[in-house]
């Protein structure tokens, strides 16, 4: 297991250069990037830093999301720092999910849906145009609410995106392919039935194999969409205990509507408010611990408690 | 409100309700029986066509049938050639229909942006599957006959008969991409994957079943075709065995209706026959194409 954390670690690094190579003349960022390089190999899980020096991962600055003419999010300013996990909380319909899908450009296959001010991934600007959004998506792995495996078998599904990204050596998918199930805490369940179906999995399963096949391109973030929604218990607790895991070596930004599962898993968490014209703000950023006990803001207070949602 | 009684409540009283109890049952089970009865007129029409066409025509199948020549003579008359022009216009236009219809279908469904020009397109294809077959005989008389130069050939005939079914495998491929559930779509671009890949390893596995089976029912509307192909081939008799695309031709149904234009008795015979052998070509190539459809279908769940 550890072995297989600090592998994916290592790789993440050289992916982290070859997303850099995009946009390659941005100096600042290449700079900030570098000296998260250097500090990585250090680290380790007992001795983080603390939340408030990790370096910035995923940042906005007064971004704006239209659908058209409807504007969804207004002026998104948060820096959310690399290997944690960030929860973002907030009612039904505020854009917790838009923001989320903004940062892999998964919004783009919306038609008429148009970003204004900047969104950066290590100081690279997530909506330049010289980013190639298949390298982006790459680097910035998305679990989805409902699990959806492809229809293809376990073993495939995991290989997927490595194939796709022209790993073709049968011993090294094979390889990817336990060293992420193992990650996802997953291997010991399927070893025996690689090949069969994903969707025969249980819910819960499922969830871990698309958890698993994100880990398998080797992102630096994973974005999680309410991914336990549509799971009982026993599974959401697994995947509680996975996120908590893997938020040592990668970015975790995951929506959830559960508070304690918020409360639980994240380091960070955003409280996101829908305004009088629907548009989604954020209302308050911090620390889990801080969101929870002393919010600054009257809505957040009135949301945590319960008094609204 | 005002006190009222249990009774008042009901707007139905019980004597009520069962004696119109007894009347909703009836109209109920005279439904069933009616329709009942409107399936039957397909199905005996189908049983009494097929009854007729095998007592008549069973009796006169034999292996010269099937390949001799036409004759003036029914007792000689024999199908090879237009057997073989099926097989070669059949296998042609599928050859044509099945790249073209299901790039135009994944086109449609995964690339072609919303707007009027779509729009226009996928008005038209609804349209022109609803255009009567004369109609494409007519055109591949003028263009590919005529205009290209081909004359009267196999291919002019496969390259009409595309036409005319292309529509029909557009629209059963677009529902059959459509089906894909977005979900596949999503996961696949999430992970980095591009369009064309999405599409080449997760949208069309997914779809070729559906995909096969419009090719399927495209094909059966082809091979049973006379009137496009009469317009293009016209009414020959041909006794050769066409070797190459560029030959001239007869099809099985120009061979059905050639033979049963003719008064003496035994043509009818002949005919009954000829139409069985359609029917059995239109079968066979049916179950081919099932067989190959489960065949993905079984690789795509491995």
């Amino acid at each position: 297991m550890t072995k297989g954390i600090s592998e994916s670690h290592a790789g993440g690094e050289t992916q982290r250069t070859s997303i850099m190579t995009t946009v390659a003349n941005l100096e600042a960022s290449q700079d900030s990037y570098e000296s998260s390089d250097t500090a990585a190999p250090t680290e380790r899980v007992s001795d983080r830093l603390p939340v408030a020096e990790r370096p910035i991962s995923l940042s906005t600055r007064n971004m704006s999301l239209y659908y058209g003419e409807f504007r969804a999010l207004k002026d998104i300013s948060v820096e959310i720092p690399e290997r944690t996990v960030t929860a973002i909380i907030g009612a039904s319909g505020c854009g917790k999910s838009t923001l989320l899908r903004s940062f892999n450009r998964m919004n783009d296959l919306i038609p008429g849906v148009r970003v204004e001010g900047t969104m950066e991934m290590s100081g690279v600007p997530i909506y330049d145009r010289r980013v190639d959004v298949t390298e982006l998506r790459r680097a910035v792995g998305m679990v989805f609410q409902r699990p959806n495996p492809l229809p293809m078998s376990i073993y495939e599904n995991i290989a997927y995106g490595p194939r796709r990204h022209g790993v073709r050596n049968r011993a090294e998918l094979d390889e990817i392919v336990e060293r992420c199930l193992t990650q996802a805490a997953l291997w010991d369940e399927v070893k025996d039935k690689l090949k069969q179906q994903g969707n025969e999995l249980s819910g819960g399963q499922q969830q871990r194999l698309c958890i698993a096949r994100t880990l398998a391109v080797e992102p630096d973030v994973i974005l999680m969409d309410e991914p336990c929604s549509a799971l009982d218990p026993a599974s959401t607790l697994r995947i509680e205990e996975l996120m908590q895991e893997l938020g040592h070596e990668y970015t975790i930004l995951v929506v959830t509507h559960n508070m304690q599962q918020a409360a639980r898993v994240s380091e960070m968490t955003a409280f996101m408010n829908m305004e009088e014209d629907r548009a989604g703000v954020l209302v308050e950023f911090g620390p889990t611990t801080e969101i929870f006990t002393t919010p600054k803001e009257k809505t957040t207070e009135d949301y945590i408690t319960g008094r609204f949602s | 409100m005002e006190p009222t009684t249990s009774d008042d409540v009901r707007s139905v009283s019980a004597e009520q309700f069962h004696s119109s109890l007894r009347g909703r049952r009836l109209i109920g089970n005279a439904a069933v029986v009616l329709f009942f009865l409107s399936t039957l007129v397909g199905l005996a029409t189908l049983a009494a066509l097929i009854i007729d066409i095998l007592i008549d025509g069973l009796p006169w199948i034999d292996w010269d049938f099937l390949s001799t020549y036409p004759s003036r003579r029914p007792a000689d008359a024999g199908l090879r050639s237009a057997l073989f022009g099926t097989l070669w216009v059949g296998g042609l236009t599928a050859l044509f229909t099945f790249p073209i219809g299901t790039a135009t279908a994944i086109y449609l469904e995964e690339y072609a942006p919303r707007n009027k020009l779509t729009q226009l397109i996928e008005v038209n294809i609804s349209n022109l599957a609803g255009v009567p077959s004369i109609v494409y005989g007519l055109l591949g008389l003028a263009v590919f006959v005529f205009l290209l130069g081909m004359g009267r050939v196999i291919i002019a005939g496969a390259l009409t008969l595309t036409l005319l079914v292309l529509p029909l495998l557009i629209v059963a491929g677009r529902e059959a991409i459509r089906a894909v559930p977005d979900s596949y779509r999503q996961g696949s671009l999430a992970l980095g994957a591009t369009r064309w890949q999405t599409v080449r390893h997760v949208i069309l596995p997914s779809a070729l079943p559906g995909i096969l089976t419009g090719t399927i029912l495209a094909m059966s509307r082809a091979i049973g075709e006379a009137a496009p192909l009469l317009a293009i081939s016209g009414l020959v008799f041909v006794t050769f065995t066409p070797g190459h695309p560029f030959e001239r031709f007869t099809v099985l149904p120009i061979q059905i209706f050639n033979w049963v234009s003719r008064p003496q008795l035994d043509w009818q015979h002949v005919t009954a026959a000829a139409i069985i052998i359609l029917l059995l070509v239109l079968l066979s190539m049916n179950s081919i194409a099932i067989l190959l459809r489960d065949r993905f279908q079984r690789r795509s769940e491995e």
